[in-house]
Formats: structure tokens, C-alpha cells, sequence
């Protein structure tokens, strides 16, 4: 188990290096600096930088030196400082923009994880243990329609209804009369009221792939000898189908946090443009579109070491879970 | 598939049948198969309805891409109508659309449209239109829809908040979404083969290295990673060059996983009889592997490839939708769609979402077409 522990954190190292890479070069694609883009946007206010202050900014962000003493900078900087630079959309450091927003992005995607978790595996195990039944084939053509749409189009068709239903589109995660209450059952259930749209959005594609997952790897399972075997010697079905291939198909389960993660954290730039969430999608959307490269850049960063972190969780749990997978990394 | 569709398969035919099965070529056996699988089937026709339109879209579309009709901002969707009962002569035969009349809210200023069967619009096939050049080569005026007279509205699926006429526009955007699927696949699939193949063939310690490099690829996030890289383009870019462009971004991200399945096809015939025989014959390893091992697993290879197009098509639509991917005056499904995003416009308007249908048409047949390839790719399994 350390050896494959040591295994991992070497690869994890690794993998964040490279994803710095790829953010830094990210950050400087769009042509001229982050200092030029500043003075530029401060001379359209009317307030001029002095050349002084420019000499400071371009020492600060080791702009003078090569490609790589910057790339040095800034990593050392992040590591070191915990200093992601500065937003200049928002003219606040970066960390502070992200920090702001960091718990509701996570809280929505936590939540519709479980939610995820919660659909997805009694709904698969039902498709793959009554298969070729209507409710089966139901399922499925479901799930196909799920990964075929895109989730902005989730929302926008939910908009719809909503509109055209209620009159108005629940935006935010609060409606104004209960925002600056203290916590109380009002206002969590006005919460709960708001929170099943992201939700539903976010979460379709996650349960669809996951349900699919699932029935294959149940079905699968119940085919093998042992399934047989045990029926043979008068298991009882409920027990048998608990006791063995549940167990085996649970796998899927821990798997899923690595790739189901990025899902959600996509999912919500497009859900928190719409429905106006207080979370890190409107913010980094918004970021891309003026070049707001620190700000977008480290929101990439933040995303995918969440997504590498993720991956590592569901990777110790597995080897845990499943000593094939353990002692297979120990040869 | 250049098999004649008349030919019966090989379970009804009885003996007969076996002896056919037996000396039919693996491409036939791999049609019968695939012939089996209805809603693949199916979608095959679908996409190759899409294939025709792709290719004839300035006839397809009764209007111009850039055909914009100031005078009908977000009309509704016309019904096509065989006969008429209402006009000055009673019953009278005749493919027609009803004209509008517009209505302006005093407050809202929002101008409502509604179907006037008073002011019929005369629709017929092979319409004179406007003029354009099929294949950018053969200059046309004929569209297979449009109104008689090309100054009277006919917009069958409605128009857009800028007053151009949906369908027509859907029709274009057809062209350039499911064409950045396929382009965007093919330039990852010949990354990703040649590398898988080296990988798979050579093994060891070269083998070692291009997987490295693949798991670090995969560990960045996707989605993001485009993002990032869509955001980056300078906003004056050119149409053609932004479009290329972003096919690449796609498929950059995307080659890792057709890399891995070739890899996996090859590593493991890299044991069997054909290729030890065809090494002792004296072939050189390039031979071995691009005309002995390649073609044996090609089916394999056209299935993962249908398959790994939606994704594409579904990342373009959401780039673009995002406003970070195709930009106006191009037309995608995503551009196309940016316009339902208000929720004020979407409400009075939820033609504007037809795009979305087609996408999700689009990325189911490509998803069964390829589950049928994938099932059909082992003849010899059953």
C-alpha cells in the first residue's frame, strides 16, 4: 500500500506540473502582458500610470526576464505566497476573487454529486436486474437523450417551462425577502426551491453516463459462473445479488469522482451564466471573455487540481476497496 | 457500404446461406451484421440525409446565410398549407404560406407577429432565389423551397431576433457544427494512430514514454483546458481562420483517447500468427503494421471514431454558445442558439431552440451509428 501511495504522489506531482504549464502558457497566449493590458485599461478610465509605478508592476511579475524566469515567478509565487496575481477586471488579487466564490461552487457540486450518486445506482441496478423490461428500456432511451443534450440546452428548455409556467426564472441560490435572514426552515427550504434547477442541470449527463456504467458492469456480473453457481445452491435472489455482484459493481461508484468532477464544474459555467449563481463559472466565463488571463487561468488551475485531487481520492479509495487493484500496482 | 440492399442475409438463406457466409468477404460480413441493428440503421440514414444537405446547403436553404428581413424580427414558425379556404375565391389548390400581421405592444414596444390568411405567400419548389455558386464553382439562383415572389417572408421555422430566417440558417450552421466533428476527429485520429501504433508496436521504453505524456494530457481537464485556449484567440480573427483554429483546439484535447484504443488493437495482435508470418516473410515493420495490422482492425477503429464525434460536436456547440467558439457572422448550433439565452426573448419565442433538437438528433445517430459499427466490427464473434 506506501509503495503504491509513493507511486501515486510522484504521478500527482507530476501531473500538477504539467497542469502549471499548461495554465502559464494559457495565461500568456493573448498577445502583450498583463502590465500593457493594465495601462491600457487605466488610460481609458483617465487615470495614467506613472512610469514609475509600470517599473514596479514589470519587477513585481518579473515581466523583464525570459519565458521561463517568468514561468519561475509565478510558480514560486503560487507556492510559496499563495499570491495568484491580480485580477484586473475585478482589481482585487486573484485569490480573493476565487475565495469569494469557491464554497458555493463547491456546495453545488458536492451536492449534486450525492444527488448523482443517489439517482444513479438504484436506477441502474433496477435497469440491469429487470433487463428488457419497459421500465428497462425507458431508462435507457433516457440516458441516451441525456448524453445527447448539451446542458445549456437542459436550462434553457427548463427556462422555458418556468417562464411560461410560473411566470418568472428562480435566479440565484435565494430569493431577495430571505438573503439577508439568519438561517431558519424558510429559508433553507427557498434554497432547496432554487437549488433543484442547477441540480437537474448540472447533474443530467453525470447520471445518465453513471447509470449506464453501472447496468453494463451488473450485467456483466450476473452472468458470470459464480452468479449461476450460487443460484444452484439456493441463495435467495436478494441476498445473492447484495452479497456478490452489487459489491463488484459498486467499483464505478469511487471511479466516478475523478471524470464526474470536471462535469460538474463545467456544468455550472454554463448553469451559473443562466440562472445567475454566485459560484466560480460566471466569474471565469466572464474572465475568458475580456482576457482576464490571471483570473481565468487560475480558475483553471483551481479546477483541474480539484478535478487531479478528486482522481487521487477515488484512486486510495478503489485500492482500498478492491484488493485486485491494490496488489495489481504492487508488482 | 457498396452492397446492394436487395441481398437477403445469410440466416434466412438456410444452407445455402452458410456456404455464402462462408466466402463472403469480411466488408460484407460486417454489412449483414450491421444491417441487424435497426436504430443504426436508421441513424446511417439520417446522417446521410445530413451528408446531402451538407454538400447542397446554398440549394437546401431557401434564403441566404446572410439574408436578414428587418421587417420580421422573431416571427413565428408558417405552416405550409395544400389548399386555402379563406381567399377571395373560396377553395383553391395550392402549396402557400400565410403572411403575417404585426402588432406593437404600446409599453413593451415588442412587436408580436400573427399568421394573416388573408395575405397568402405563394410557395413553390425550385424557386428562383438568390444567387449563389454550388461548390463555390457552379453558379445557381434555384433553392428547393422558397416563395414564387423572393421579396414575400416565408420562414418556415420562424426567424431570429435579427430577423433571418431559421431554417435557412440552421441549414448553413448544419454545415459548418457537424463539419467541425468530423475534421476535428480526423486531424485527433491521425495523431492519435500514429502514436498509438508506435506505441503498441515498439513497446517497452518508447511505449513507456507516449503513455506518460497521454496520462498528463488526460489529467487536465478538458473542458476547461478549451476554454482557456478559445479565450486566448485574438476577437479579430478571421471566420475561416477562427474555425480552423478551434477545430484544432478540439482536437487536440481529444486525440489521447483514439491514441489509447489503437494502442490497445495493437498490442494485442502484435501475438497472433499473421503478423509473425508476414515478419518472417521479410516485411518491413512499416508494411506490418500499416497493411497487415491496420486494416484487420479498421471497423474497430471507424466505430471509435463515430463514436468520439458527438463529444466534439456537443463541445463546439457549447464553446460557441459560451461565445468563445464560433463567432457571428459564422453560423453554428451554438451561435445559433446564443440567441435563446435571454429568458425575456426565449419565452415568446421557443422556436429558437429547434437547433437544439437538431443537435441532439445529430449526436444520437452518430452515437448508434457507432455502438452498430462497434457491434458489427467482429463478424466472426457469433
Amino acid at each position: 500500500m506506501l509503495k503504491y501511495l509513493g507511486r501515486r504522489a510522484i504521478y500527482i506531482a507530476a501531473t500538477l506540473l504539467a497542469i502549471s504549464l499548461v495554465v502559464f502558457v494559457i495565461i500568456n497566449l493573448p498577445p502583450g502582458d498583463y502590465v500593457t493590458a493594465l495601462r491600457a485599461r487605466y488610460a481609458v478610465q483617465g487615470q495614467g500610470l506613472t512610469d514609475a509605478d509600470v517599473e514596479a508592476l514589470r519587477v513585481r511579475y518579473g515581466l523583464d526576464g525570459n519565458l521561463l524566469q517568468q514561468y519561475w515567478n509565478w510558480l514560486t509565487q503560487i507556492v510559496l505566497h499563495g499570491d495568484l496575481g491580480m485580477s484586473f477586471e475585478h482589481q482585487k488579487p486573484v485569490s480573493e476573487v476565487i475565495g469569494a466564490r469557491l464554497g458555493a461552487t463547491l456546495g453545488i457540486s458536492i451536492g449534486t454529486l450525492l444527488v448523482t450518486w443517489a439517482l444513479a445506482f438504484p436506477i441502474g441496478v433496477y435497469s440491469a436486474v429487470k433487463q428488457h423490461s419497459i421500465g428497462d428500456y425507458t431508462v435507457t432511451t433516457i440516458g441516451f437523450l441525456g448524453l445527447a443534450t448539451p446542458n445549456f440546452l437542459i436550462a434553457l428548455i427548463f427556462i422555458y417551462f418556468s417562464v411560461t409556467w410560473f411566470g418568472s426564472v428562480p435566479s440565484g441560490l435565494c430569493s431577495p425577502e430571505w438573503c439577508d435572514a439568519s438561517w431558519n426552515l424558510g429559508k433553507l427550504l427557498d434554497l432547496i426551491g432554487h437549488l433543484w434547477i442547477p441540480m437537474i442541470v448540472i447533474g443530467t449527463a453525470g447520471v445518465a453516463g453513471l447509470v449506464r456504467v453501472i447496468r453494463n458492469n451488473l450485467l456483466d456480473e450476473l452472468q458470470r459462473p459464480y452468479v449461476t453457481a450460487a443460484r444452484a445452491r439456493g441463495v435467495p435472489e436478494g441476498r445473492l445479488l447484495r452479497r456478490y455482484p452489487l459489491r463488484v459493481a459498486l467499483n464505478p461508484f469511487v471511479s466516478t469522482i475523478g471524470w464526474i468532477l470536471p462535469l460538474l464544474l463545467v456544468g455550472d459555467i454554463v448553469v451559473g451564466q443562466i440562472l445567475g449563481l454566485p459560484t466560480l463559472g460566471p466569474i471565469m466565463l466572464g474572465a475568458l471573455k475580456a482576457q482576464d488571463m490571471y483570473l481565468a487561468g487560475s480558475i483553471i488551475m483551481v479546477l483541474s487540481v480539484v478535478t487531479v485531487i478528486g482522481t487521487l481520492i477515488s484512486d486510495l479509495l478503489l485500492g482500498w476497496l478492491d484488493p485486485r487493484i491494490r496488489l495489481g500496482h504492487q508488482r | 457500404m457498396t452492397v446492394k440492399e436487395t441481398e437477403a442475409s445469410p440466416e434466412s438463406a438456410g444452407a445455402e446461406g452458410n456456404g455464402r457466409r462462408a466466402t463472403a468477404s469480411q466488408r460484407q460480413l460486417v454489412w449483414w451484421s450491421f444491417k441487424k441493428h435497426r436504430l443504426a440503421l436508421v441513424s446511417a440514414w439520417v446522417l446521410g440525409f445530413m451528408l446531402v444537405v451538407i454538400a447542397f446547403c446554398e440549394f437546401f436553404a431557401p434564403f441566404d446565410d446572410r439574408h436578414r428581413d428587418s421587417e420580421y424580427t422573431t416571427a413565428p414558425p408558417q405552416v405550409l398549407k395544400l389548399w386555402d379556404t379563406d381567399g377571395p375565391d373560396g377553395f383553391q389548390w395550392g402549396l402557400h404560406v400565410d403572411g403575417y400581421t404585426s402588432e406593437q405592444d404600446p409599453r413593451s414596444l415588442r412587436i408580436t407577429y400573427e399568421a394573416n390568411p388573408e395575405d397568402r405567400v405563394d410557395v413553390g419548389f425550385f424557386v428562383k432565389g438568390e444567387e449563389y455558386e454550388l461548390f463555390g464553382l457552379i453558379p445557381w439562383d434555384r433553392h428547393l423551397i422558397g416563395p414564387e415572389d423572393p421579396e414575400d417572408p416565408m420562414y418556415l421555422l420562424g426567424t431570429t431576433t435579427d430577423g433571418q430566417d431559421l431554417l435557412s440558417q440552421l441549414v448553413y450552421a448544419t454545415r459548418v457544427s457537424a463539419s467541425v466533428g468530423v475534421i476535428g476527429v480526423l486531424l485527433a485520429f491521425a495523431l492519435g494512430i500514429v502514436l498509438g501504433a508506435i506505441s503498441g508496436y515498439f513497446g517497452g521504453w518508447i511505449d513507456n514514454v507516449i503513455q506518460r505524456v497521454i496520462e498528463l494530457f488526460m489529467a487536465v481537464p478538458s473542458i476547461p483546458l478549451w476554454l482557456g485556449l478559445a479565450a486566448a484567440l485574438p476577437a479579430d480573427m478571421s471566420p475561416v481562420t477562427r474555425y480552423f483554429i478551434i477545430t484544432t483546439i478540439l482536437a487536440l484535447v481529444a486525440w489521447t483517447g483514439l491514441a489509447r484504443e489503437v494502442r490497445g488493437r495493437f498490442l494485442a495482435l502484435r501475438g497472433e500468427e499473421f503478423v509473425t508470418s508476414a515478419l518472417l516473410d521479410g516485411s518491413s515493420r512499416r508494411r506490418v503494421m500499416f497493411r497487415h495490422m491496420l486494416p484487420s482492425f479498421s471497423s474497430h477503429i471507424i466505430a471509435a471514431l463515430s463514436l468520439s464525434i458527438p463529444s466534439m460536436i456537443l463541445a463546439e456547440t457549447a464553446l460557441s454558445w459560451l461565445g468563445l467558439g464560433l463567432r457571428p457572422p459564422a453560423v453554428s448550433w451554438g451561435v445559433q442558439l446564443q440567441d435563446a439565452s435571454k429568458w425575456s426573448v426565449l419565452s415568446g419565442a421557443p422556436w429558437l431552440l429547434i437547433p437544439g433538437l437538431v443537435v441532439v438528433i445529430v449526436v444520437l445517430a452518430f452515437n448508434f451509428v457507432g455502438d452498430g459499427m462497434r457491434d458489427a466490427a467482429d463478424p466472426y464473434k457469433h
